[in-house]
């Protein structure tokens, strides 16, 4: 299948006040049309700048640089920004980890949607009205024609996400970003959002990058995994053989940090230490202050993507299928 | 909402008795009343004096002059001026247009320029225009108004002879008042040359007025219009493809005139506190100037109606201001 979107080599840098901040460090990624990446790692791990990036989101502070961000066959990178808003929204939406922050107090859940398909679609006042409810409708708000008038905070969380859904698939975008869209739920309310969120991928062949903490809800929803880990993308494979054979030791530290994959919605946050900060990054392997597995090579050396029959690891020593590091004596 | 008005209603009543009686007290206060004022070093011989004083019933305990003035108020009679015998009403109905006149060219030139002046700051924070705004809004904030005038008046009538130096209309133009408002009555008469007359005689006084509400206006919009863009629905607004324009001009700043309309409605109050220096500068025949005259003449009905009226009027636009935050504001209306 070709590729939907293809990243290559996306680097993004924040000025701040401390200095120069890599938030994403040459990363790749490739969204094939209709299939779903999750996208795991702790916090701070570039997931979200990523996505914005590719958005066009990130503020003034940011410098983007690529070998290749290409949408559809599509360069984005010498696209104008007249251009690439025609892009923008309509064949690639976004939605947001805090629903409700994220619409407009100001203007009603109805002028928000319909704003979206002005700007895209066009169409008479009537068709973009009709075309809301129907939206609504297929996001599961009961008596949408009514809930046009609501204003966000008339609406609780849950239903602020849905219609944030409805107002991302609005112009039937071919992919759509979901950064940690039920982290902000109640536990029950997560559920019925992220099987809203398969279905309409289903029903629409929409390609989806899920953003998650959430280990279990990529295993019930990922075709392909690609962990973070402090900027950096360390391994992707499919969803398969990365539960099932995680090579790289973060990877497997995160599995392993899940309760018996019984219990659901554990957190990653388990693992002793913390992601390097802006002026802590190792020389060597970003991870080796927390890996259990490192050496002298590790702490001196950055490793690359080093490529294996399934996937690919950002270690020296990946591991095993008995999850033992490779050449490296016991 | 409707609760919300009739709370804030509520609290009207109170704040207009305040009104009365300070209005009352205040002028009492200064030395020598109309009667002394009005035969002023010539003097008076203490009978008359006397006379004149019960005729006016200024004799009387003050609590039974306020009781007295209460009553009348209530009735709707704010009494006849002591100089002219015109009643206070009238004259203070004549002469308010003027003011309106111009509080209202200084708030539209307040919000005309600082409104775009403060979001086009916000979103090129940090840039020199960004930079020079904060601190000329920052010296226009403290400018004061008799000093500015009076440069004004230097620089653009005396030297360069571009406006005239005072009053609302050149003299060799005759308007009938049928508005008030002179920008409209000079448009509406047969009079050729009397509007480009009245606008002229307008400019300096509402740089001169509107030069505290601009800056006033232009640092409320940066600010909030600042903290807005940093808001997650203006990246959401961005994330559909809009353009900056409407992200900013739909979305930023909708949510950003929130606190910006309650700071142009406080203007008013002190809008009103400045119009009187304004007025005695340019000469504008206005309530402020009138007010001034009344206190030099001790005119004890003009003072007390004049405040009253102002004060209630600036009660209302308060009471508006409020009640047109709830309506800008989702989250108030109920
Ligand atoms: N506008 C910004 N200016 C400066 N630094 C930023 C900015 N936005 C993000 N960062 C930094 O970039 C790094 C990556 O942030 P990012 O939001 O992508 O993390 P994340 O993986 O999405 O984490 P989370 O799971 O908490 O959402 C963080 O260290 C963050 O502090
Ligand atoms: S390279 Fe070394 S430190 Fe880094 S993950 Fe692999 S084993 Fe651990
Ligand atoms: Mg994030």
């Amino acid at each position: 299948m070709p590729a939907l979107l293809e990243i290559r080599g996306l680097t993004v840098e924040f000025t701040t006040s401390r200095g120069i901040l890599r938030a994403v460090d040459r990363v790749d990624m490739d969204v094939a049309e209709g299939e779903v990446l999750g996208v795991v790692g702790e916090s701070g791990s570039g997931k979200s700048v990523s996505m914005l990036a590719l958005m066009g989101l990130l503020g003034s502070n940011a410098k983007l640089t690529a070998d290749r961000l290409a949408f559809a066959g599509t360069d984005l990178l010498t696209l104008t920004p007249r251009q690439r808003r025609k892009l923008v929204g309509k064949d690639v939406a976004m939605i947001f980890q805090e629903p409700t922050t994220s619409l407009n107090p100001c203007f009603t859940v109805g002028f928000q949607i319909v704003e979206a398909l002005k700007e895209h679609m066009g169409g008479t006042r009537k068709w973009r009205r009709d075309r809301a409810v129907e939206l609504l409708n297929l996001v599961g708000i009961p008596d949408p024609g009514a809930r046009l008038n609501a204003f966000p905070h008339q609406l609780s969380g849950g239903m602020n996400q849905r219609v944030m859904i409805a107002m991302a698939i609005a112009c039937q975008p071919r992919l759509l970003i979901a950064d940690e869209p039920t982290t902000a739920l109640d536990v029950t309310i997560q559920a019925q959002i992220l099987e809203l969120l398969t279905r309409l991928q289903r029903q629409h062949n929409m390609a989806m990058v899920l953003i998650t903490h959430d280990m279990a809800v990529v295993s019930e929803t990922a075709q392909r995994v690609q962990v973070m880990y402090a900027g950096q993308l360390v391994e992707t494979r499919s969803a398969d053989d990365l539960f099932s054979r995680p090579r790289h030791p973060y990877t497997a530290a995160l599995l392993s940090s899940l309760p018996e994959h019984a219990e659901r919605r554990a957190r990653l946050a388990t693992i002793p230490g913390l992601v390097p900060g802006i002026g802590d990054r190792p020389v060597g392997c970003l991870f080796s202050p927390r890996c259990a597995h490192a050496n002298d090579r590790c702490r001196a050396e950055r490793p690359d993507l080093y490529r294996d029959p399934e996937g690919l690891a950002r270690c020296f020593y990946p591991l095993d299928d008995s999850g033992r590091p490779e050449g490296v004596a016991a | 909402m409707l609760r919300f008005i009739l709370t804030r209603i509520s609290l009207v009543v109170p704040t207009f008795i305040g009104i009365l009686l300070l209005s009352f007290m205040l002028i009492r206060l200064v030395p020598g009343d109309p009667i002394e004022v009005r035969f002023g070093e010539r003097g008076i011989a203490p009978e008359r004096l006397a006379q004149l004083r019960a005729e006016m019933g200024l004799d009387q305990p003050l609590y039974v002059q306020f009781l007295d003035y209460l009553g009348h108020v209530a009735r709707g009679d704010l009494g006849v001026s002591i100089s002219t015998k015109n009643p206070v009403l009238t004259e203070f109905l004549a002469l308010f247009p003027a003011t309106v006149e111009l509080g209202l060219c200084a708030m539209i030139f307040a919000i005309v320029f600082g409104l775009p002046a403060g979001v086009f700051a916000a979103v090129k924070r940090g840039s020199v225009f960004d930079h020079a705004l904060m601190s000329t809004s920052l010296t226009g904030f403290s400018m004061p108004i008799f000093w500015w005038g009076l440069l004004l008046i230097l620089l653009f009538s005396v030297q360069l002879g571009w406006t005239p130096v005072s009053g609302r209309l050149a003299a060799l133009y005759y308007i009938e008042p049928t508005t008030g408002f002179m920008l409209i009555d000079s448009l509406l008469s047969d009079e050729k040359g009397a509007f480009l007359s009245a606008l002229r005689h307008l400019i300096l006084p509402t740089v001169v007025l509107g030069t505290i509400p601009l800056a006033v206006v232009a640092r409320m919009t940066r600010s909030s219009m600042l903290e807005v863009l940093n808001e997650d629905y203006i990246r959401t607004a961005r994330a559909k493809g809009l353009s900056s324009f409407r992200v900013i001009g739909i979305h930023g700043l909708r949510n950003a005139m929130i606190p910006v309309v309650t700071v142009i409605g406080l203007q008013v109050g002190s809008l009103l506190g400045g119009a009187i220096l304004t007025e005695s500068i340019f000469a504008w025949p206005g309530v402020a100037s009138w007010l001034i005259e009344a206190i030099n003449r001790r005119d004890y009905p003009v003072l007390q109606g004049g405040v009253l009226l102002v004060a209630s009027l600036v009660m209302l636009v308060n009471l508006a201001v409020d009640v047109l935050y709830g309506m800008l504001n989702p989250r108030i209306r109920r």
